[in-house]
C-alpha cells in the first residue's frame, strides 16, 4: 500500500466526510450500537472490521438510512455527512440516497440490460429530456471506464447484466452509482460473493475510486481490510474500540481487544 | 457380532423388505397416473361429443349470419359478436381497477388490519357465487345507477366478478419479481412509484396478462352475470350502444337447448362449439403469449 499518497490526501481534505455524533440504535429493544462517536475522513478507504453481531453492518446502514425502512428501528444522536446532518428534518430521503451511494454483499444489477443499469441512477434523478442519447453514450463510457469495465462489455452494452460473470456484475453496481456523481459509497462487505481473483479486481476498482469518493468498507476479511484501507475502525459489541491508520492498527493495536481480535483469537 | 459374521456378498442385495417397498411404490404410481387419465378423460369426452354432433354444422356462414326461423336455422353473430362486447367492456372495467388495487396492497400498503379486512373482502368476493354477483348487477347497476338490461351493467356485473381474480394473479405476479429489485431500486433514490413503473411492472407483466387472458375465457362462459342484466333470448338487430341489449353465446346455448321447440339435433352442440372454441384459442394465445416472455426474461 502506498501510504504516502494516503497521507497526502489525508492533509488535502481540510474536513471530514462522515462524522458519526453519540449514535444510539436500537432494533425494538434490543441495542445494536452505543455512542459511536466517529469522524471518518473524506477521499479515503476506510475499513469497518469486527466480529459478526458487532453492529458494523448496522452503522454502515444507518449511513444512507436503510435502516429505518425496517419500521422497528430508533435511532438517537446523529450523523453528518459533509457537515449536514441526515437525520434532520429537512432532509430529503431521497437525496441521501443519491448523495451517498451503497454496494451490497451480493450484486444486485436490476433484469435489465448493462446501459440501462448504469443509466438507471442517472435517469431517475436528471431530467430526462435535457440529455441527449449521445450524452447518455458518454454517460456510461465514463461510468464503465472508472470501474475498468468498459474493455470488457462495450461490444455488449444492450446485453443483460445477469449474463456478466459476479465480479463483473458488482463492477457494474458501483458504476450506476458513479454518474449521479455522490460523494460517498458505502460497501457491505462487496467481495464477500466473489472469488479471490473477483475480489482483487474489486479491490484494485475500489482503490482506483479512492480520492474522488469516500468510501466505507464493511468487512469479515481481515487481510483485506489490511490490504485495501487507509484507516481501519475495529467495532465489538456494538461500541467503536479502535480507529487508526490500517498500518498502525494492524501493527500495534491500542487495545487488548482488538489485538486479540486481529489475531485471530476470537471472532 | 463380530465383523467376521457379517455376510459380506448380501451388504448391496436386495431384502425382502426393499422388494415390499418397491412394490407399494409402483403401485402409487400406477394409481396416480390412473387418476390424471381420469382427470382428462372429461375433456377429450366433451370435445369429441361436441365435434362429432356438431362439428358438421360449423363453417365460416355459421360464425357470421343471423340466427333465423325462429331460431331454429342459420348463425350464432349476434351472439358471438355480443359476447365479444361483454367480455371486452367487462375487462376493460376491471383489469386497471384491478391491477391498481394489487398494486397498492402489493407494493405500498402495510400489514395491518386494514389491508387485512381488504385481503378478506377479495377472497370473499372470489366465492360469490355467479347467480348471486347476478341479483348484484340487477340491484346495483340495472335499478339503482339505472343502466336497464344492457351491455354495460351485464359487463359491470360481469367486471365485478372477474375483480377479485384479477387482484389475486396480478399481486401473485408483483410479489414474484425478487425483493432485492426493489432493494436496489431504493438505495438509488428510486421513489415507490419509479421502482414500480420502471422496475417492478416491466418484470410482472407477463404474469398479470397470462391472469387477465385466463379471466378472458372465464368470462366469456359466464350465463347467470349477464341473463337478468343484458342478455336477451333474442334480438332481431344489432346493440347500437352500450345502452343496449345484446345476445351472447353462453344464454344463447342455453336457450336453443332448452327453451326453443324444433330445434336441430346438431345446433346446440355447434354452439357449445364455437364457445368451447372460442375459450381455447384465448387459453392458448394466453400460454403461447406467456411462454414467450419468459423466453425473454432472464434473471
Amino acid at each position: 500500500m502506498n501510504t504516502a499518497t494516503a497521507e497526502q490526501i489525508n492533509e488535502n481534505s481540510s474536513h471530514y466526510a462522515i462524522q458519526a455524533k453519540k449514535l444510539n440504535l436500537w432494533y425494538g429493544s434490543f441495542q445494536a450500537l452505543f455512542d459511536i462517536d466517529l469522524d471518518i475522513k473524506s477521499g479515503i478507504i476506510t475499513s469497518l472490521i469486527g466480529p459478526s453481531g458487532c453492529g458494523k453492518s448496522t452503522f454502515l446502514r444507518s449511513i444512507n438510512r436503510i435502516n429505518e425502512r425496517l419500521g422497528y428501528v430508533r435511532i438517537e444522536g446523529g450523523i453528518n455527512v459533509h457537515n449536514q446532518n441526515i437525520y434532520a428534518d429537512d432532509v430529503e430521503l431521497i437525496q441521501v440516497r443519491k448523495q451517498i451511494g451503497m454496494v451490497f454483499q451480493r450484486p444486485n444489477p436490476l433484469p435489465t440490460t448493462i446501459k440501462e443499469n448504469v443509466l438507471f441512477g442517472h435517469k431517475l434523478h436528471m431530467k430526462d429530456k435535457s440529455y441527449s442519447s449521445a450524452d447518455h453514450d458518454e454517460i456510461v463510457e465514463d461510468s464503465l471506464r472508472q470501474v475498468l469495465l468498459w474493455d470488457k462489455v462495450k461490444d455488449k452494452l444492450n446485453h443483460k447484466a445477469i449474463s456478466l460473470s459476479l465480479e463483473e456484475q458488482q463492477k457494474l453496481c458501483i458504476a450506476r452509482l458513479l454518474p449521479v456523481k455522490p460523494n460517498v459509497l458505502l460497501m457491505d462487505e462487496p467481495c464477500s460473493a466473489l472469488d479471490p481473483k473477483g475480489t482483487a479486481a474489486v479491490e484494485e476498482l475500489i482503490w482506483e475510486l479512492r480520492g474522488e469518493y469516500t468510501i466505507l468498507m464493511v468487512t469479515h476479511n481481515m487481510a483485506q481490510a489490511r490490504r485495501a484501507s487507509d484507516e481501519c475502525i475495529f467495532m465489538l459489541m456494538g461500541k467503536v474500540v479502535e480507529h487508526q491508520k490500517t498500518g498502525d492498527l494492524f501493527v500495534v493495536p491500542n487495545c487488548k481487544e482488538t489485538a486479540d481480535y486481529i489475531e485471530g483469537r476470537y471472532g | 457380532m463380530s465383523v467376521e459374521a457379517m455376510p459380506v456378498e448380501n451388504l448391496f442385495t436386495e431384502s425382502q423388505l426393499n422388494v415390499k417397498n418397491k412394490k407399494i411404490q409402483s403401485l402409487y404410481r400406477v394409481l396416480f397416473l390412473l387418476m390424471t387419465l381420469l382427470l382428462i378423460l372429461p375433456v377429450l369426452i366433451i370435445l369429441g361429443t361436441l365435434i362429432v354432433k356438431g362439428g358438421s354444422m360449423i363453417s365460416i356462414d355459421f360464425l357470421f349470419t343471423d340466427p333465423v326461423n325462429g331460431m331454429t336455422e342459420g348463425g350464432v353473430f349476434p351472439a358471438l359478436l355480443g359476447t365479444v362486447f361483454l367480455v371486452s367492456l367487462a375487462l376493460l372495467i376491471s383489469v386497471p381497477l384491478g391491477i391498481a388495487a394489487a398494486i397498492y396492497l402489493s407494493e405500498y400498503a402495510s400489514e395491518n388490519w386494514f389491508t387485512r379486512a381488504i385481503n378478506l373482502a377479495i377472497i370473499n368476493l372470489a366465492g360469490v357465487p355467479s347467480i348471486v354477483h347476478a341479483l348484484f348487477g340487477v340491484g346495483a347497476f340495472v335499478m339503482f345507477f339505472g343502466f336497464g338490461t344492457s351491455i354495460l351493467a351485464a359487463s359491470l356485473t360481469l367486471a365485478i366478478m372477474t375483480l377479485p381474480v384479477v387482484i389475486v394473479s396480478t399481486r401473485e405476479s408483483l410479489q414474484a419479481v425478487p425483493h432485492a429489485f426493489r432493494e436496489a431500486c431504493w438505495n438509488m433514490g428510486a421513489t415507490r412509484w419509479q421502482t414500480i413503473r420502471r422496475v417492478v411492472l416491466p418484470n410482472a407483466v407477463s404474469g398479470i396478462l397470462t391472469g387477465v387472458i385466463l379471466e378472458v375465457s372465464r368470462t366469456t362462459g359466464e350465463t347467470a352475470p349477464i341473463m337478468f342484466t343484458g342478455a336477451v333470448f333474442f334480438l332481431p338487430f344489432l346493440p347500437q350502444g352500450v345502452f343496449d341489449q345484446t345476445m351472447a353465446l353462453s344464454l344463447h346455448l342455453f336457450v336453443v337447448t332448452t327453451q326453443v321447440p324444433n330445434v336441430p339435433e346438431q345446433l346446440p352442440y355447434a354452439v357449445a362449439l364455437v364457445l368451447i372454441g372460442m375459450v381455447l384459442l384465448m387459453n392458448s394465445i394466453s400460454i403461447a403469449f406467456r411462454m414467450y416472455l419468459r423466453s425473454k426474461k432472464k434473471w
